[in-house]
């Protein structure tokens, strides 16, 4: 009996250890995306909305993912330098100039877009630093 | 014996505490106040309060109508500081007050009146178009836009909110994102933070309350 008792925990123990690995890349997401979500809350939130909703037409939702699927090179420099021209999501038309948020870094706006691309019912996964780099270069 | 004993004495503290839970629940009046004496007309002297209230004003508003403080007679109000490029406090702010006027859309006695502080940028036909996309442009959300000193002394002498140009904050203007709610009697009877959702929630407590009191 006690074999039995003993062989269980010594199991569950080492079941336990590997669940609890999870891979680098995923802690790493994890990571962004938790980070994400506080500059989110610090700098997006007041006009975006806790839920991604939007404030009526000043500012869209972030919930549309084909629009951020299609943009993903352009969300950086939405970020970094702001938006003035006219933006079709969900289907409505949105005027408002976005401000520009100059004073975030890099990794920042990567975890960022890490947070709102796996959120309001978004998954397109990890969005890294040298990916925002890259995209701040071709900016339109 | 004893047993009785505290069982009457629990009876009676749970009839103490009903009791002093009814009568109805009125909120506080803020600002100065101060005593005065009048006589009535059979000549005997009484002393009454004098409530602090907003002064009459005249401002533009969204649809560049001059409109005064008749506007909000017989009514009660939530008023506000703002301005429409801001990036910060404002937009939760109206958000949250969005809400109250979706909740109050049939209500005729409910009215919202926020004030511009950006005296340079929010021309009336600026805030038309911000009163329209955020989807509020009716008659009981009034827009107003009026001169630097008129709506900057308005705000911190009657509505007790700070307001102040600023170089050094992003958008060139601080101030307070109060929700002050206004009686009838043109008095204050309270303050929010608009930004923040449990204070919100507050205001549409005592709004129901005040509409309850009939002042």
């Amino acid at each position: 009996m006690r074999k039995y008792i003993l062989f269980s925990i010594y199991l569950t123990t080492i079941c336990s250890i590997i669940y609890s690995c999870q891979s680098s890349d995923e802690i790493e997401f994890a990571a962004y995306k938790s980070n994400g979500k506080d500059i989110y809350v610090k700098y997006c939130q007041n006009c975006h909305g806790a839920n991604g909703e939007g404030l009526g037409e000043l500012a869209p939702p972030l919930t549309d993912s084909v629009f951020l699927k299609e943009n993903k090179q352009q969300l950086a420099c939405f970020i970094k330098n702001g938006a003035n021209q006219p933006m079709v999501v969900n289907g409505k038309t949105y005027h408002e100039k976005m401000p520009t948020f100059n004073q975030l870094e890099n990794i920042d706006i990567a975890q960022v877009i890490t947070y709102v691309t796996n959120t309001f019912g978004n998954n397109q996964g990890m969005y890294k630093q040298e990916t925002v780099e890259n995209d701040l270069k071709n900016c339109k | 014996m004893k047993q009785i004993r505290s069982t009457i004495l629990l009876l009676v503290i749970s009839v103490i505490m009903v009791a002093c839970n009814s009568g109805n629940k009125t909120l506080p009046i803020y600002g100065e106040r101060e005593a005065v004496i009048t006589k009535d007309k059979a000549g005997i002297e009484r002393v009454d309060t004098l409530y602090q209230t907003i002064p009459n004003f005249s401002f533009l508003n969204q649809d560049s109508v001059m409109i005064t403080q008749d506007l909000f007679k017989g009514k009660v109000y939530v008023a506000d500081f703002f301005f429409t490029s801001c990036t910060t406090i404002c937009p939760a702010m109206h958000r949250n007050l969005k809400e109250i006027y979706e909740d109050y859309k049939s209500n005729p006695e409910v009215m919202y009146l926020s004030h511009s502080i950006d005296f340079k940028y929010d021309k009336p036909s600026v805030l038309k178009n911000y009163a329209t996309k955020l989807g509020v442009d009716t008659k009981k959300w009034q827009f107003v836009y009026g001169s630097k000193d008129d709506i900057y002394k308005l705000a911190e002498k009657s509505y007790l909110t700070v307001v102040a140009e600023d170089n050094d904050s992003p958008d060139g203007y601080m101030h307070q994102g109060w929700l002050v709610l206004i009686d009838k009697q043109k008095r204050m009877r309270g303050a929010y933070d608009g930004t923040k959702t449990e204070q919100v929630a507050m205001l549409k407590k005592d709004l129901a309350t005040l509409l309850a009191e009939g002042n």
